[in-house]
């Protein structure tokens, strides 16, 4: 069932191979017998990791002097096709730069992708992407047909990373073909703006609030929670756009998927959107003072109450242990 | 792209999509696999950022106009009609049978071309729609416009013949910085979208909606719909579901549940 050739986009941040990057590749080598990945950067400092982790070999575009990685990138991977032939599927992470790679190289090879995958199933040389929809409730499987190149956009946590013990991946520099107008854009400056702490997506406990906080100053209970429980502070989306939090905050469709031992979500109605984050959690713990609030039909433990009044006690309790 | 048939100010093309009310629970329908399209169409909420950026550019360059392009079944114009009230001047409305079952490159194909007749300075979208969100059409249509994109905006600023981004990131943001024309995705959240104004409503009825079928567009029938896509949906199926467990009724107590609840997983 296996397919040959599979090929996936690699990601790294601080020097750090990306979790979501590690996670394909361990779906990519239990469905196919050689894995490559394509890197926008220097191969040799992800070429341990990756091969770690399944690549034979990491396919290198070098320094992109600050280009988005959309145009170079997809051109790049459309070349190498041109060059080689196509592998029998290429795995995106549905990341910021992974979704402009897939989105850019579809259009230029016109091949379809199939979105927001969170299985794939391999039958042959046939290739399915699982999707949730609507907040998780249902799976759509999709199928490819036709000759195009597959492209899937793979969402994080979906599978799980783990080492296959694998040694130095061989690195191979490409050639960047020359993108001209498409290519213009330049990032000129980054900023970071991440708190201290566990990182959101891999924490073991995330603590969430939203709208029912009342104000933005009483974020400062979640905060508080969370650091009395090595915890991440997450949001929804009502009070990152209210501006009480940074984006980078949010949990859901279009904020992070996030896979915690403990979820616990205080004065969160548990919209779709958001459950579609965070119901992967081991355990979901839910206060919210409407005992009809969506959430509680996915939490384990759902208490009833102001979160005023149990957010608070609740820090105390584990402030005198 | 840009063209001398304009003359003055700053021209930009916002893709809006016309969804079915999120509110309204969504389903897909067994027999054509697609979402079901019936009850209340609306404007995407996360266009009317897209829309509401533009209508800001465009005061702020001086002058200029809004246009809107949308694919859509059955010559629906609702969503289109909220977005000329917020004060839109113009949209293309690309509908055909034979769009039923496109998947989103087919739609970036069909976006582009309708786009390309308006030779903008500057082309909007959101970075994902609410009912299929792929995420991916932005970049799609950048490419086949062969243009610059720069997606995941949180703010955008026209400075001559460039436009500076704010792009969002895993860990904060970058500046960008792209020439113009370009295609640029807005998250939800950057601008406070306006509310039609009585006059605005008013207006927007006799403003002109173009009506283009493929064909107008030159791109052929087997580009699109079920037969231009690369991909079929072979099974719609109710996940496992996640159970209730326990709800508690807080009577000053309720924390000393959470408390033992994390003390039995022994995370505390
Ligand atoms: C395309 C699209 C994408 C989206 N993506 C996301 C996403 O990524 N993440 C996300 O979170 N949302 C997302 N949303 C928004 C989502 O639909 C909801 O609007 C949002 O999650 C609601 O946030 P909330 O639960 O904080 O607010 P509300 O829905 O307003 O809920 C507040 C809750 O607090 C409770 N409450 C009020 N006062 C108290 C109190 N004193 N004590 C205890 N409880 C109290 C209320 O009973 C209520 O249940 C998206 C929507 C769309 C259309
Ligand atoms: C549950 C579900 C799953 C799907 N999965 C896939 C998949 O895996 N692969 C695939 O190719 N297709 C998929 N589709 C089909 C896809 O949603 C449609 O082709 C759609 O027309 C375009 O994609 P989008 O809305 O997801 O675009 P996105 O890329 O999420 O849209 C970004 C922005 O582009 C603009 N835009 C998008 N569509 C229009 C429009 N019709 N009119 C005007 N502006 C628009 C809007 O500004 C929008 O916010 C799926 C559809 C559903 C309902």
């Amino acid at each position: 069932m296996a397919l040959d050739n599979v090929w996936v986009f690699a990601e790294a941040a601080d020097g750090r191979v990306k979790t979501i990057t590690l996670e394909m590749l361990a779906k990519a080598r239990e469905i196919a017998d050689e894995v490559s990945c394509f890197y926008a950067g220097a191969g040799d400092d992800v070429a341990e990791t990756l091969g770690e982790h399944g690549a034979s070999t990491v396919f290198a575009t070098g320094d992109l002097d600050d280009a988005l990685l959309g145009p170079p990138v997809a051109a790049a991977i459309a070349a190498k096709i041109a060059a080689d032939g196509a592998p029998d599927l290429i795995m995106f992470g549905t990341t910021y730069d992974g979704r402009d790679v897939a989105g850019r190289l579809s259009a230029k090879l016109g091949a379809p992708v199939i979105t927001n995958v969170a299985d794939l199933i391999v039958n042959g040389e046939d290739v399915a992407g699982v999707e949730p929809v609507f907040g998780g409730s249902t799976n759509v499987t999709t199928r490819f047909k036709g000759e195009a190149v597959k492209i899937v956009l793979v969402r994080p946590k979906s599978f799980a990373a783990e080492s296959a013990g694998g040694s130095v991946a061989d690195v191979e520099d490409l050639d960047v073909p020359e993108v001209g107008n498409t290519g213009t854009a330049k990032v000129t400056a980054r900023f970071m703006e991440e708190t201290s702490g566990p990182k959101l997506e891999e924490a073991a406990i995330v603590v969430s609030g939203g709208r029912g906080l009342g104000e933005a100053a009483k974020y400062a209970m979640v905060e508080q929670l969370a650091k009395l429980l090595k915890a991440a502070p997450g949001a929804s989306r009502a009070i990152v756009d209210a501006g009480w939090v940074p984006y980078s905050y949010q949990v859901g469709q279009t904020g992070k998927v996030v896979k915690p031992t403990v979820y616990l979500a205080c004065g969160i109605s548990g919209a779709t959107q958001h459950m579609v984050g965070m119901k992967g959690a081991k355990y979901i713990i839910a206060i919210n003072k409407d005992k009809e609030a969506p959430i509680f039909s996915i939490a384990d433990l759902g208490i009833v109450g102001d979160v005023h009044k149990v957010m608070p006690k609740l820090i105390e309790a584990l402030q005198g242990r | 792209m840009r063209s001398a048939q304009h003359n003055s100010g700053m021209h930009v093309v916002v893709c809006v999509k016309q969804i079915p009310d999120p509110a309204e629970p969504g389903s897909l329908d067994p027999a054509t696999k697609t979402l079901k399209r019936s009850g209340n169409i609306i404007l995407d909420e996360s266009d009317s950022y897209g829309v509401e950026m533009a209508l800001q550019l465009v005061t702020s360059a001086g002058g200029g106009t809004v246009s809107l392009v949308s694919m859509a079944p059955g010559g629906e114009t609702k969503g289109l009609r909220t977005a000329l009230a917020m004060g839109a001047s113009d949209a293309i409305l690309v509908s055909d049978p034979v769009l039923n079952g496109t998947d989103a490159l087919g739609t970036a194909k069909v976006l582009a071309a309708a786009i390309a007749r308006k030779s903008p300075d500057l082309v909007l979208t959101a970075t994902e729609s609410s009912d299929g969100y792929t995420g991916t059409v932005p970049s799609q249509i950048a490419e086949l416009l062969g243009l610059p994109s720069v997606t995941f905006a949180r703010s955008i600023e026209i400075n001559g013949q460039s436009v500076n981004v704010r792009r969002q990131t895993e860990s904060g943001y970058d500046e960008v910085t792209c020439p113009l024309p370009a295609v640029v995705s807005v998250t939800a959240g950057v601008v406070e979208p306006r509310y039609p104004s009585f006059k605005g409503i008013m207006a927007a009825k006799s403003k002109p909606v173009e009506a283009l079928t493929v064909a107008d567009l030159g791109l052929s029938a087997d580009e699109v719909g079920w037969a231009g896509g690369g991909q079929e949906i072979v099974e719609i199926a109710a996940s496992e579901a996640r159970e209730a467990g326990r709800v508690v009724e807080d009577e000053g107590e309720g924390y000393a549940e959470i408390v033992n609840f994390l003390e039995n997983l022994k995370v505390i």
